[in-house]
């Protein structure tokens, strides 16, 4: 049975559609309405308000937390200054990826790193002899991600000008109200926004804080279903969906290198010894044999698809997870499409796939597997550059 | 204040920086072809225009809502990366006099509850209704994505269009085409009693058969505009009515940047004067302020009247064409009332913020309410009560007013072009137009005249000589069964090419029509660059 979040006395108010899903152990909500449309235009044309208190934190505090986690993952931690934030992901010795998520350096010894799995056991593994002590602060705060072009007009309101200052990917702390919290601009959705993290005690009072202020900039509480759309339109891809965790795969095929998943960019091989190393660099040199990809269906193929059974196009209403067949022209199969949605803001139907590296060239045209009527199928589609959707307030 | 441009001689100029005039110059630019659009006002968009009128008060001051953009020219022209952004309309929200209202959203189940209060029967058949109106919008979907077909024509090319256009109808029952048929042919209210009998669901839904005619929901021929309102779901726009984030002056300044990147050169404040032709042919443009330039083809955007018979001038033309032309129906009906509120309007039916605000409302109570206002209509003045659609669009896009406060956008109709003081007298009532529609708005919410921090009003009138609508026609022409496919605008010159040799048609006053469509635009620059003209 779930577990309530810090947020839990607002958002079970709020949703009264009673769509929940469970997140690591804790309820979420999935839309608040009875469809998440509203909440996805909340996020690309106002704010939305999304509770991420389920995201597992660790704090890490010490002389050597830095060089901790530079063993651990595959960056080199020791140059991040103070107020910074970075994405990163950490590997087996295999160099296959057990997860990803932020590393934020909150004072000079002092770091927190996220993920989508627990972290305790896998830092401990390493931590033998490192001055460090690692608190897990999972329950401790409560997270909540403002996301959307309003986000920063919301937060100056209760967080005060500093934050007009605060660029992409830093971190700071700060007062709502006279609650402290720790403000990173960073998210999941591809956009203007940032994350607000609060001692649970205070959680309630720092929602409401935000809701008071966000009203005339129409700030709408938000569920996962929503963000799924928006994180596929920002190209990111998904732990447990479209790769998995290392330590919890039967088989190796089903293991993802960081290179496989478009993280290879966090990748620093020339360095001090971290796990994974090795292997990072065989692969490096052997070639990389998978990639993930954007793809683009084709519209016309879809429509005619859909007419040859005398059906109007239909697009899926959520994003969807239930991975799909990739094939070449000649119909062998090239790869998988992890997941995917009707962009309402590009008007197209959009993926995540994994593709042999030979078919992952953006522009390569490939076919994928479309089910009408019960009838597998397929149409042509296109490899195309992530993010789908990239504004220019997001950075800015 | 007037601009120059870069050039003295380009392969194309587009007259009017409206979203088909732009639309047009994107893909001739994308085509590789040099482009000028030339935008008579200061600001670009033509009817789809956001303006701040008021400081901190962005107005969608003409067109306010985005109806069929094509999904495919989102695509072609990258928008979403232009900046297009547009989010859906959710709900239509009918307040009534009594007190009472009906709401009707996306989400059926909704819908047939609210509607079951005033008619179980109709609420059981919203589903029917649906079903008929999507197999409908097949046919509907054809005419709109494809240049109109040419019945009087032998060509094999124009009977394969025929016959693809009669395809698209094969495999429907003889019923759906006899339904068919009586949708190009009825009156909306007609249409409506085939399946309902209440009159608080059939008079908001009949409204968007007369939007932009002169003619009244029990008017035959007004029921095929209907279908617009289905096609979204078919078509891949999905959700296709909504509000263009920054107003839907958004949407030309997507298509604009697109235009751009693609190398199209565009110019505001750069009015033209005459279209210039010499033997047959256009040559260019003169502009007001004297400029002469020297094009290929010429383009124009704007109205039919304005085109052939003030830019280019009737003695260029034969009688038959020009005849043609001026009996073009344009007779605006419409007006507009645009409001900056200093609070949020509580309607006293259903009071306080919530998504039933989120949509269009419509003030349209009963089918003799908007027969009595087009019976005031028809005599030469405007509706005392008029029908008016109101949207709140700083409700779901906080960029177009400061925390807290509102832009409300009233279309208004009947307000006829041809009052009986004649037009030219619209200056002089110009505010009791207002002062109608605040006071019938009142009706419905009491604190709303104390909440308007300014007011805009624009008359047919106003229309015409600000915005260069014709007689203010808001679609260049009305949408009504003579004035459409290959009779728009004039028989047998339904495919963008004029008489003049090198002057082509793109504006609404072409096939398919208004609305933010971006079709003729499309269609228009397709057809010109297939004829390998250019």
């Amino acid at each position: 049975m779930p577990v309530p979040t810090p947020f839990h006395p607002r958002t079970s108010g709020l949703c009264q559609s009673l769509l929940w899903k469970e997140w690591s152990g804790y309820y979420a909500v999935r839309s608040y309405d009875t469809c998440h449309e509203r909440e996805y235009f909340a996020l690309r044309h106002a704010a939305g308000l999304i509770d991420v208190s389920p995201l597992f934190k660790a704090d890490l505090r010490g002389a050597d937390a830095a060089a901790l986690l530079s063993l651990v993952t595959v960056r080199d931690l020791r140059n991040l200054r103070v107020g910074r934030v970075t994405y990163l992901c950490w590997c087996d010795d295999d160099g296959k990826v057990v997860d990803d998520g932020t590393v934020t350096r909150l004072a000079d010894r002092h770091y927190r790193l996220t993920g989508n799995g627990p972290l305790g056991a896998w830092l401990a593994r390493y931590s033998d002899g490192f001055d460090v002590q690692i608190e897990d602060t999972t329950e401790v705060y409560g997270a909540l991600a403002l996301q959307g072009p309003m986000s920063r007009a919301i937060l100056v309101d209760v967080a005060g000008a500093g934050i007009e200052r605060l660029r992409f990917f830093r971190s700071m702390s700060g007062r709502i109200g006279d609650i402290p919290v720790g403000i990173t601009r960073t998210g999941y959705t591809g956009d203007l926004g940032y994350e607000v993290w609060v001692e649970r005690d205070h959680a309630v009072a720092v929602w409401d804080r935000l809701f008071a202020a966000g009203s005339g900039y129409r700030l709408q509480p938000v569920g996962l279903d929503a963000m799924d759309v928006t994180r596929i339109e920002a190209g990111f891809v998904l732990c447990g969906v479209d790769y998995f965790p290392a330590h919890h795969c039967l088989l190796d095929t089903r293991k993802s290198s960081p290179y496989e998943i478009g993280l290879g960019w966090a990748v620093k091989l020339d360095r001090e010894p971290f796990v994974g190393q090795r292997a990072l660099r065989e692969e490096q040199a052997r070639g990389v044999v998978w990639k993930t990809v954007g793809l683009e269906y084709d519209w016309d193929d879809y429509e005619e698809l859909f007419a040859s059974y005398g059906l109007p196009p239909h697009v899926p209403s959520a994003a969807w997870r239930d991975a799909v067949p990739v094939y070449d022209r000649r119909e062998r199969q090239i790869g998988q499409a992890t997941s995917g949605t009707w962009s309402p803001l590009l008007k197209k139907n959009i993926a995540l796939a994994t593709l042999r590296t030979a078919h992952a060239e953006p522009g390569n045209r490939v076919r994928v597997e479309v089910t009408v009527e019960y009838e597998r199928r397929t149409i042509g589609a296109t490899v195309a550059r992530t993010p789908f959707f990239d504004p220019p307030r997001k950075k800015t | 204040m007037s601009a120059h441009p870069r050039a003295s001689r380009y392969d194309a100029i587009v007259i009017g920086g409206g979203h088909n005039g732009l639309t047009a110059a994107a893909y001739l630019a994308k085509a590789g072809r040099k482009v000028l659009v030339l935008e008579r006002r200061h600001v670009l968009g033509g009817a789809a225009v956001s303006e701040q009128l008021y400081p901190g008060f962005t107005f969608s001051v003409c067109s306010y809502v985005v109806s069929l953009l094509r999904p495919h020219i989102v695509r072609e022209l990258q928008l979403a990366r232009h900046g297009l952004e547009i989010i859906p309309l959710d709900c239509s929200f009918l307040p009534l006099p009594n007190g009472d209202s009906l709401a009707r959203w996306s989400d059926g189940e909704r819908t047939r509850r609210e509607v079951a209060r005033f008619s179980p029967h109709d609420s059981e058949r919203l589903g029917e209704f649906g079903l008929a109106m999507t197999k409908l919008c097949r046919f509907a979907k054809q005419i709109i994505d494809n240049p109109a077909p040419d019945p009087a024509s032998l060509a094999p090319r124009e009977l394969l269009n025929l016959l693809r256009l009669g395809r698209s109808m094969r495999g429907d029952p003889t019923d759906l085409r006899w339904l068919n048929f009586k949708l190009l042919t009825t009156s909306a209210v007609d249409f409506l009693d085939l399946w309902f009998e209440s009159d608080q669901l059939k008079a908001p839904m009949s409204v968007s058969g007369i939007i932009g005619t002169f003619l009244g929901v029990r008017s035959p021929g007004t029921a095929y505009v209907l279908l617009h309102h289905y096609m979204g779901e078919i078509d891949g726009a999905f959700r296709a009515w909504g509000f263009s984030k920054g107003g839907t002056g958004g949407v030309s300044m997507a298509i604009a940047r697109a235009a751009r990147a693609f190398g199209a050169e565009i110019l505001e404040q750069a009015a033209v004067a005459e279209v210039r032709v010499h033997g047959g042919k256009a040559r260019g443009v003169v502009l007001e302020n004297g400029d002469t330039i020297d094009a290929e083809v010429v383009v124009s955007s704007v109205d039919p009247n304005r085109t052939f018979l003030q830019l280019v001038g009737e003695r260029h033309f034969d009688t038959e064409f020009a005849d043609q032309i001026k009996r073009f129906k344009l007779r605006g009906s419409s007006g507009k009332v645009n409001l900056a509120l200093d609070r949020l309007p509580e309607f006293s039916c259903r009071p306080g913020d919530g998504p039933h605000l989120y949509g269009d409302i419509a003030i349209a109570p009963s089918i003799d309410y908007l027969e009595r206002a087009y019976d005031e209509a028809k005599y030469g003045d405007f509706s005392q009560r008029p029908y008016i659609n109101v949207v709140i669009p700083s409700l779901v896009d906080p960029s177009v007013a400061p925390p807290g406060k509102h832009v409300m956008s009233c279309f208004v109709q009947y307000a006829p072009y041809d009052i009986k003081e004649g037009a030219e007298h619209w200056p002089q009532r110009r505010e009791a137009l207002g002062d109608a529609v605040v006071d019938t708005l009142a009706e419905y919410i009491p604190g709303l005249k104390e909440s308007i921090l300014y007011r805009q009003v624009l008359t047919p009138w106003d229309l015409e000589q600000e915005f260069g609508l014709t007689e203010g026609n808001i679609f260049q022409g009305e949408l009504s069964q003579e004035q459409l496919l290959f009779l728009r605008p004039a028989a047998g010159w339904a495919r963008y090419r004029t008489p003049i040799d090198g002057l082509w048609a793109c504006g609404s006053g072409t096939h398919p029509g208004g609305g933010i469509m971006g079709a003729p635009g499309e269609l228009a620059a397709k057809a010109l660059l297939a004829s390998r003209r250019l």
